[in-house]
């Protein structure tokens, strides 16, 4: 199988477009939403038929017994994530505690104990095609794993899939790198402004660390043709491929909110995507000279 | 008066919205908390900048102190240490730093060193303290980065403070806006959009923070984030039009009401509404209570 990533470090570049529009054009048999804080992908692809759910369970989290607690501070000394504010009975911050254990650990009447806690939820859609996908907790950390745990369940669920979409999250950090980990090919959806041109060439730093095989294309690309060329020219200066630019579209905000991908429809960002996309197939499969 | 702009997906203009509000503030204080992928120092190009490395604490072992008990690593829930081949492995980047194993360790082997993560930098322009962290690729959590900068944002109190949030509504944003007194959500005008809006929504409601929306990118016809807003009874504090001109500003990194009077005005409107919300709010509520404050 071979695991494509979408990726943009920027928010909002267009990502979950991308994405969408190259699970219809490639009709992917796998496919799986890694950015877990800010899911969308399942607003396009208008999966029918029940989900598989299930709880995910992050990091426990310290519980105090109040009944046993002697309020002699240890713990709020050791923690260093100050997730314990005192009182007559100290209390757990359940958001800022990260379930180290060093509490517990510390407390000499035995009142801290660490409990499992719920920290997003996980849905799978089998059937000719598998969609996994997650959505975070508000507030919650260990996004990572929950990327991790999304990846997991597509691969065991379709395990002959020839190739995985993956659309990713933004920024460089943990969710991000546990997306990275593992994938064949990322793209990049660029952005063309000064705050695009600084996050895409973060995020390819990060994807650097992992010698993952990177794309770049351009989204909105005639918003700022000045800065679209600044990005072909770094892609050419830093020997990376660039698989080509989809216009600003008006039609592809009106198909976002019709449930619809800017391929189901006959729009200029559609036509667009079409050649950004086989460029970047003949790219993912170019070892093994297969096609899709 | 502490302002946190916020928004649940990516890209819907945060940035544009905090720095516009803190520019036509003229004297304010502008936070970058997305360390992942800052931006707010591209547009305001601040001077006189100051940088400091950010640390976090990291153990080290001592071969000849370890007796080999295991204790630290099966202490570590984080998977951070392993015993391999007769000795302590550590893996620095999933380490926590939260010193449960130097605690554990019965011989004392365990101290810690420091390792920088990234680094906050501060500057000044045209009367806005300009403050932000960075962090460097390849780490996995902002968060001590976020927490320097909440610690050193207080360090001149009183002052109108505006916090350009992450993207997400995980324990970064919730980092990000803990001190707040404001939340303002910037949303645009996408079921995407309504989507994470609502995320976003339920957790600034949860804590208990006051809220408006601004809804950008506005074009013609539906608007599912507004939508929501009217379902939901959100205030709404304003509009920012779709509109190719402040595109154009905004991608070659300018400050649009620095640019444009039109701008100024728009923003400058903003920025009294959100002031008189966060008044009103303060006599209703007493003081909330600060972490770093």
């Amino acid at each position: 199988m071979k695991q494509l990533l979408i990726l943009s470090g920027k928010g909002g570049t267009g990502k979950t477009t991308v994405a969408a529009a190259f699970i219809r054009l490639s009709n992917a048999k796998a496919y799986a939403d890694c950015d877990v804080d800010a899911p969308n992908l399942h607003l396009l692809m208008n999966r029918s038929g029940k989900a598989e759910r299930s709880d995910y369970f992050g990091m426990p989290k310290a519980a105090v017994d109040a009944e046993k607690c002697v309020a002699c501070g240890l713990c709020m000394q050791s923690c260093r994530f100050e997730a314990i504010e005192a009182g007559d009975v100290y209390r757990i911050d359940r958001f800022a505690c990260e379930g180290c254990g060093v509490c517990a650990l510390v407390c000499p009447a035995q009142a801290i104990t660490m409990e499992p806690a719920k920290s997003g939820d996980l849905m799978l859609f089998r059937g000719d095609t598998v969609f996994s996908t997650a959505q975070l907790q508000m507030g919650s950390g260990n996004s990572g794993k929950l990327v991790s745990e999304v990846k997991k369940r597509l691969f065991s669920a379709a395990p002959g899939a020839p190739l995985a979409v993956l659309d990713g999250s933004p920024g460089i950090g943990c969710p991000v790198i546990a997306s990275v980990s593992g994938t064949d090919m990322v793209l990049i959806v660029a952005e063309p402004s000064v705050s695009g041109i600084s996050d895409m060439e973060r995020i390819l730093k990060t994807v650097r660390i992992f010698g993952t095989k990177a794309a770049v294309c351009v989204n909105k690309y005639d918003t700022n043709p000045a800065m679209t060329e600044r990005i072909e020219s770094f892609c050419i200066q830093n020997g990376l491929p660039f698989t080509g630019k989809i216009p600003f579209d008006p039609e592809a905000v009106t198909a976002v909110n019709r449930s619809l991908t800017i391929a189901d429809i006959d729009c200029a960002a559609g036509r667009a995507v079409k050649a950004v996309y086989a460029k970047t197939m003949a790219i993912l499969f170019e070892e093994s000279g297969a096609a899709v | 008066m502490r302002i946190a702009v916020l928004s649940g997906k990516g890209g819907t203009g945060k940035t544009l919205v905090s720095v516009n509000l803190a520019a036509a503030a003229k004297a304010a204080f502008y936070i970058d908390c997305d360390v992942e992928e800052p931006n707010g120092h591209l547009f305001f190009k601040p001077e006189n900048v100051r940088e400091k490395e950010v640390t976090v604490a990291i153990p080290v072992v001592d071969e000849h102190q370890c007796n080999g008990c295991r204790r630290c690593v099966d202490f570590c829930r984080f998977n951070a240490l392993a015993f391999v081949g007769g000795k302590v492995s550590v893996f620095e980047d999933i380490c926590h730093s939260c010193g449960g194993c130097a605690l554990v360790c019965p011989v004392n082997a365990i101290s810690e060193k420091q390792r920088v993560v990234g680094m906050v930098r501060r500057g000044e322009s045209g009367g806005v303290g300009v403050l932000g962290g960075i962090m460097n690729p390849g780490e996995a959590s902002g968060m001590p980065l976020i927490k320097q900068l909440m610690r050193d944002s207080f360090a001149s109190p009183g002052y109108l403070t505006f916090i350009d949030c992450p993207p997400g509504s995980g324990c970064l944003v919730m980092e990000s806006i803990r001190d707040a007194d404001y939340c303002v959500m910037v949303a645009e005008p996408t079921t995407f959009g309504a989507s994470n809006l609502q995320s976003v929504y339920e957790l600034v409601k949860l804590f208990g923070f006051p809220h408006g929306v601004v809804l950008n990118k506005c074009l013609d016809g539906e608007n599912p984030s507004e939508q929501f807003c009217l379902d939901n009874g959100i205030e709404i504090l304003g509009k920012i039009p779709f509109d190719k001109i402040l595109g154009k500003i905004t991608s070659e990194g300018q400050i649009a009401v620095r640019e444009s009077e039109a701008y100024a005005r728009l923003f400058g409107a903003l920025l009294q509404t959100i002031i008189r919300d966060v008044r009103h709010e303060t006599t209703v509520n007493p003081q909330r209570k600060r972490r770093y404050g």
